[in-house]
């Protein structure tokens, strides 16, 4: 019988997305026809150095669904470049054909009948051949993992992220950076980081009592590869108490701190550094800001936003790498260091088809040894879909919609608010969902499922706010996640406006009444920062819910209206 | 997991706390800073204030402030009930004109540092905090 890989390689008579070398060759390359492990691995070494990034895996072990954003609005300057262009537009900007692998694996249109056909992506013991593969062209390239790796799943959870830190040691990661990783708290996170057998970076990273750099992290770490003296800088993610629950680990402080960024760039730089590499999770616009206020960084290898591009984004000096999430791609970056300084690079956005890439397959025993101790709690089927099943989007996704109906059904809630998160696999219409597709969307160390009242005026100020952390016009504001999903409760939003007069018309989808700035509403919500919240578990609130209905229903959710846009 | 009728209804405690202001700037902000100014022109640069783009806690936000060659200055936190957060005086025997401290932000404004120079001539910087409910990171 010919396997699922045999038939991709010879049959697919479709573009892939092969090596673009520095600018502009994408159009002409991904006009090639076939799609191969050869072809997908294929690139031309170049330079003295290779970099590997691999971030926001966000736990998933195992090859995925995952569907990338039809809405993805930037703000201000933002507006229209990239990584906020979506479907056609993306395609057209890079020369990608419709129903091509590329296609498939970088935009939303006809999701469902290309990842028939392309199958799953991801998964860690794929991810080991694309990085094994570049390691026997170049045996010292650094790898570089941007973080939000110890999150995000059944195992994960009740392993407290040591799956993640077995399976990911296996792969002999260099240096990391983290976002995700601290709601574990700051014991276990300070646990994990004492036993790892290479370094945690984080110049951001800084004591909340004395506001001094934290003694775990270190800001940066110099390698020797290829003749050449290269500073990694680490940037964590800015904003861990806002948008996560600080009480989790009380003695960390954040922020941008791009004063003290430049300061770090400045001492490599004088410590003889030729190569200034920054592992981030600041989100792509973010990292652009940075680019153009801090002089000196070579290489912004860019997590958190979950964007994946298949060219760098320059500024100034400075290229700028998106790399995707959930195990999806893996990025390749050759540089040419000569005389102190980056002379040339060449690119490649490796997706990781997992029916096209073998797998590792001491990386897949790994992975068993951490999955097979709860396979019967994770292979369980609570229902099945009839449509498509997604996360990402600005404002709303068929996932969100699935746990918000959950939520007001399980909790009797007139409103449910699900937070904009961006993580989360997809699951197809037909598919069965099983336990651990719901632990993928919804696993967190602080999942409770809180219900409580709320006044129609404050519900406002809730939407006001989560929405100035994903439409304020300077990056520096924002979060970098999506906006509160709510259930149960329609508005109109003008991304055009400042804060405090973003949304109106709020009503009450069940009555059709406007909301009632004065009148108090039953609210259920989870994901909350606040300690002490009270509630079951999101995951228990969802699969009682998925049990009752069977198979779910998928409907066009009409209730954002968005404005300006 | 089932629910009991008991558990689908009780209200929880936790869930959103924390109320916030939206932007604002208080009346009393331009009566502090002419007291401080005594009217005079106050022209932007030559200050660095130091303050995080949103607030990790908006009850004690680190700010610093660094003017060099300033006989004083004046931090005012713009939208508190009461702006004015402190004034730091500089001797002539200062090495550096420069301070730090925690301050409590009523919800999201902006904070002003504003610098008497020497020859009775005053500068500023300002940097908008956000207070926020935060929750969404992605």
């Amino acid at each position: 019988m010919i396997s699922r890989r045999d038939f991709l390689q010879v049959s697919m008579a479709a573009s892939a997305l092969v090596g673009a070398s520095g600018f502009g060759n994408w159009a002409r390359l991904a006009a090639q026809q076939s799609l191969s492990q050869d072809q997908l691995l294929n690139f031309d070494t170049y330079g003295n150095v290779s970099l590997i990034h691999i971030t926001d895996i966000h736990g998933q072990l195992n090859p995925i669904y995952f569907r990338e954003p039809e809405i993805n609005l930037g703000i201000g300057a933002a507006k229209g470049q990239m990584p906020h262009v979506t479907g056609a537009d993306f395609r057209k900007a890079y020369g990608i054909a419709d129903g091509s692998p590329s296609a498939y694996a970088l935009t939303y249109n006809d999701f469902t009948s290309l990842a028939q056909g392309y199958g799953r992506v991801g998964g860690l013991d794929r991810m080991a051949t694309v990085i094994n593969s570049i390691r026997a062209d170049r045996p010292d390239a650094l790898l570089l993992d941007g973080g939000d790796t110890w999150h995000g799943s059944y195992t994960c959870y009740h392993s407290q992220g040591q799956d993640m830190v077995n399976v990911m040691n296996g792969m002999k990661p260099d240096a990391m950076t983290f976002h995700w990783e601290f709601t574990l708290g700051s014991e276990r996170i300070g646990e994990i980081i004492e036993g790892l057998p290479f370094v945690a970076l984080g110049q951001n990273i800084f004591d909340a009592e004395w506001d001094e750099p934290a003694e775990l992290f270190k800001p940066y770490k110099f390698f020797e590869r290829g003749g050449v003296k290269i500073a990694v800088i680490g940037q964590a993610f800015p904003y861990m108490p806002i948008a996560n629950p600080g009480w989790m680990f009380p003695e960390y402080s954040f922020g941008i701190r791009d004063e003290n960024m430049q300061a770090m760039v400045n001492e490599v730089r004088a410590a003889g550094a030729e190569l200034v590499v920054c592992l981030s999770h600041n989100g792509f616009d973010v990292d652009k800001k940075m680019a153009g206020r801090v002089q000196g960084i070579d290489v912004i290898l860019s997590g958190h936003t979950h964007d994946a591009l298949p060219e760098p984004v320059l500024v100034g000096q400075t290229i700028i790498v998106a790399s995707g999430s959930n195990g999806k791609f893996v990025s390749r970056v050759d540089l040419d260091v000569r005389d102190g300084r980056m002379m040339g690079f060449r690119h490649k956005l490796i997706p990781v088809f997992s029916d096209v890439i073998a797998p590792d397959p001491t990386i897949t025993k790994l992975i068993e040894a951490e999955r097979a101790p709860h396979k019967a709690q994770l292979s369980e089927v609570i229902g099945q879909t009839d449509g498509l099943l997604y996360r990402r989007g600005n404002f709303n996704g068929t996932w969100d919609d699935l746990i918000c109906d959950a939520l007001i059904s399980e909790r009797e809630a007139d409103i449910a608010l699900s937070p904009g998160v961006r993580w989360g696999p997809s699951i197809l219409p037909g598919q069965d969902i099983t336990r651990e597709d719901i632990w993928n969307v919804t696993s967190m160390t602080y999942g409770e499922a809180y219900r409580t009242e709320m006044t129609g005026e404050f519900i406002q100020v809730i939407l006001e706010d989560v929405g100035d952390n994903l439409l304020n016009p300077d990056p520096y504001y924002q979060q970098g996640g999506d906006m509160v999903r709510t259930g149960g409760l329609g508005y109109s939003i003008d991304v055009t406006k400042p804060q405090g007069s973003r949304i109106s018309d709020l009503t009450l989808l069940k009555t059709g009444e406007r909301i009632d700035p004065a009148k108090t509403y039953v609210v259920a919500g989870w994901a909350s920062v606040n300690e002490g919240t009270e509630g079951p578990q999101i995951w228990d609130v969802v699969e009682s819910h998925i049990r009752k209905q069977g198979t779910v229903s998928v409907s066009p959710n009409n209730s954002v209206k968005v404005i300006g846009a | 997991m089932e629910f009991s009728r008991r558990e689908t209804i009780a209200l929880g405690l936790g869930a959103v706390a924390l109320s916030v202001m939206p932007f604002r700037v208080h009346a009393a902000t331009e009566e502090v800073i002419a007291a401080f100014t005594g009217g005079a022109d106050v022209t932007d640069g030559g200050v660095t204030l130091t303050a995080p783009e949103i607030a990790e806690n908006g009850n004690t936000v680190p700010v610093a402030v660094n003017a060099p060659g300033a006989a004083a200055i004046m931090l005012v936190a713009t939208g508190n009930p009461t702006p004015a957060v402190a004034t730091f005086n500089f001797g002539e025997l200062a090495a550096a004109q420069s301070a730090s401290t925690r301050i409590r932000l009523a919800g999201t404004q902006d904070v002003v540092a504003i610098a008497r120079m020497p020859d009775g001539t005053f500068i500023r910087a300002a940097s908008t905090v956000k207070v926020t409910i935060g929750g969404c990171g992605g």
